[in-house]
């Protein structure tokens, strides 16, 4: 029996005893010794949570989330030994955890930002630019496949998650009105953003991310949205670089 | 949708959008970070200089939780104590706390942007 | 046979742990900093920032990898994907170094984000030798081992943790690096003689020496409790254990860590410009 063995759970849970063999120089238990170990896990990963969710942060106060960091490091400890993966199941925790079931948005604020950082990290591509676009054959376009680069996110909510996120950084910026809210995350050289999508272009890019033809991802969010304008869509997405080059046969 | 009128609907997307390109160098240059750079970094120091996080046996049972969100989303809870309420309600009361500046102790510090 | 495999190729001269937020400054005014040291994991996603900002500092500096998530002192197996992982960032940029950790931090519990402790055994020194054995394979290269900063001892130990390094060395080849704010670190929280410690250590397998600082603090008994935050300067008493390190083993690459609170590069670049002043004296 080493002392190791109940070092891990004894970390996490406070209210186990230190396990025992974990001395200090005169041999008596480690007490404020041990709990050196547990405030480096738990400040260190609430830590990682609050650089990963400061939108989240912001909205709920820096004394709510520290504690409620503390739960959910608790609840979901990394799997991975990246911190910049670390969070991935806030979601999932802000739906189910009781203190704030009625900000009915957060979970999707957390999609946000998770979404940022997951772009920050993605694989460099080369998107398509006007420029290029231009160089193709422009009497093909409409049979050419352009699929979203790594680093692109679409992100659909029931909220006005774009208005709320833009609000909690900048109180200058214009108050969020009730309904959904669709975002596109681009990242055109190292910095994510979040772009608010217009009518029919979250299934716009969504076909176009499953492969559609260009033509055939302007029919299908034009049936989804009456409003839907491609120049428009597309000129987001040469503005962004979050269309791949197409390959021409 | 007939053939020409596909490629009359990409044509002048492309054609619209082509046109509309101009400001996309300006776009690029601004450098807007929102903190992800910093987000979930490694490192192998010690967490702050303290021992009380993760000591407390109260921090993290849900059950003797006692505090509330107090950040920007408070004023979403609305004075008659409406909490847990329905999205409906939320959205018919036009999430009126987002109208009010941050409050006070806000932590901002990892909203600024970060040079490259 | 003789392995004369180099530990590593870092010059003789300070280096800084690398800090995002520091790569315009240190382009143009790098001052005595001749190498940098990344944290690897920071390194493993797939592209942006991160990368790009290595790949230009790869071409200018000799860099040194410092792993802080392999677990090697624990009893677990490691992480093949995450070897993996360390396998291809050193191929990306040949470093000049790589170095990991006497510690554990993957449990069955997870992840957890710290270097824990662990007893000095003849268990855990097989396990620790094996997982050195299976890094130094799989990447094809030499590691250095860095002591730790401790907290608290296991009464089980069954050797002191000058022997178990040496051990580890004899058993696997590979280098040591040597923290000398950990050596003040645990030796003032173990209460024992910080240059004992240096005078025991096998200071020919040190390939890369760090320097740091530390937070102050008690424990509940009113002795001293040195915590390694690396949020300071290097505080007096390591500047001198380092220049009694330099004096009795011989120069080497010498970090400055600063991790936490991390200050404006002028700072940084003033610890680095004190250490080279102490190597200079040493020559």
């Amino acid at each position: 029996m080493s002392a190791m063995d109940g070092f891990a759970e004894a970390l996490l849970d406070p209210a186990q005893a230190v396990p025992k063999g974990l001395v200090d120089p005169e041999g008596r238990t480690a007490g404020k010794r041990f709990d050196v170990y547990r405030n480096n896990v738990v400040a260190s990963l609430s830590r990682a949570l609050a650089e990963g969710f400061p939108t989240i942060q912001s909205l709920v106060g820096t004394e709510f989330f520290n504690a409620m960091a503390g739960v959910y490091v608790r609840a979901h400890p990394p799997t991975d030994p990246r911190m910049m993966y670390f969070g991935a199941e806030m979601p999932v925790f802000l739906a189910a955890f009781g203190p704030v079931q009625h900000l009915t948005y957060l979970p999707d604020i957390a999609r946000l930002e998770l979404g940022l950082r997951e772009s920050y990290h993605a694989g460099d591509a080369q998107g398509l630019t006007a420029e290029v676009l231009a160089s193709l054959p422009q009497d093909s376009l409409e049979e050419l496949r352009f699929p979203m680069v790594p680093s692109a996110r679409l992100i659909s909510s029931g909220h006005p998650i774009f208005s709320i996120w833009t609000r909690a950084r900048d109180p200058q910026a214009p108050a969020p009105v009730p309904g959904g809210q669709d975002i596109l995350i681009a990242r055109p050289s190292f910095d994510p953003e979040p772009h608010l999508l217009g009518p029919g272009m979250m299934a716009f890019f969504t076909a176009l991310s499953q492969a559609a033809l260009l033509s055939e991802a302007i029919a299908i969010a034009a049936q989804t949205a009456s409003e839907f304008d491609p120049g428009q869509a597309l000129t987001l997405a040469l503005s962004t670089e979050i269309l791949e080059v197409p390959e021409v046969s | 949708m007939s053939a020409t009128i596909k490629s009359l609907t990409v044509a002048s997307a492309v054609a619209a959008a082509l046109s509309g390109h101009a400001t996309t160098a300006t776009a690029q240059a601004q450098e807007k970070c929102f903190g992800v750079s910093l987000a979930g970094e490694n490192d192998c120091a010690a967490g702050p200089g303290t021992t009380c996080a993760g000591s407390s046996t109260v921090d993290y049972q849900g059950n003797a939780w006692t505090l509330v969100p107090a950040g920007t989303c408070a004023t979403m809870e609305l004075p008659d104590g409406r909490m847990g309420e329905t999205l409906a309600s939320l959205e018919a009361d036009g999430y009126a706390g987002l109208n009010r500046d941050l409050p006070e102790g806000t932590d901002a510090s990892n909203l600024k942007s970060l040079d490259m | 046979m003789l392995d004369t495999t180099p530990m590593t190729t870092l010059p003789l001269a300070p280096g800084v742990g690398f800090k995002s937020s520091h790569f315009t400054a240190i382009s143009e005014d790098p001052g005595d900093v001749a190498w940098l040291e990344i944290h690897a994991e920071n390194y493993m996603g797939d592209g942006g920032r991160p990368l790009a900002q290595l790949n230009a500092l790869a071409e200018r500096f000799p860099v040194s990898v410092h792993g802080v998530g392999l677990s090697i002192g624990g009893t677990k197996a490691l992480d093949t994907d995450h070897l993996e992982r360390l396998r291809r960032l050193c191929d990306r940029i040949n470093p000049a170094s790589f170095s990991e950790h006497l510690a554990w931090s993957t449990h069955d519990v997870g992840f957890l984000n710290d270097l824990l402790p662990l007893p000095y055994t003849e268990k855990t020194l097989t396990h620790v030798a094996d997982h050195i054995d299976q890094v130094q394979d799989t990447l094809g290269r030499k590691m250095l081992l860095e002591n730790p900063s401790t907290y608290l001892a296991f009464a089980e130990n069954e050797m002191s943790e000058i022997d178990f390094l040496k051990a580890v060395v004899r058993r696997t080849g590979c280098g040591l690096l040597l923290d000398v704010n950990n050596v003040f670190v645990s030796a003032t929280n173990q209460n024992t003689d910080a240059y004992d410690y240096i005078n025991a250590f096998p200071l020919h397998a040190v390939g890369e020496i760090h320097l740091g600082g530390h937070d102050v603090q008690e424990d509940e008994h009113g002795a001293p409790l040195l915590i390694d935050s690396h949020g300071a300067a290097v505080a007096d008493p390591v500047w001198a254990l380092y220049a009694h390190t330099l004096k009795t083993g011989g120069l080497r690459p010498t970090l400055i860590e600063w991790d936490t609170d991390v200050p404006d590069w002028p700072i940084l670049r003033n610890e680095a410009r004190l250490a080279a002043e102490v190597l200079e004296t040493a020559k």
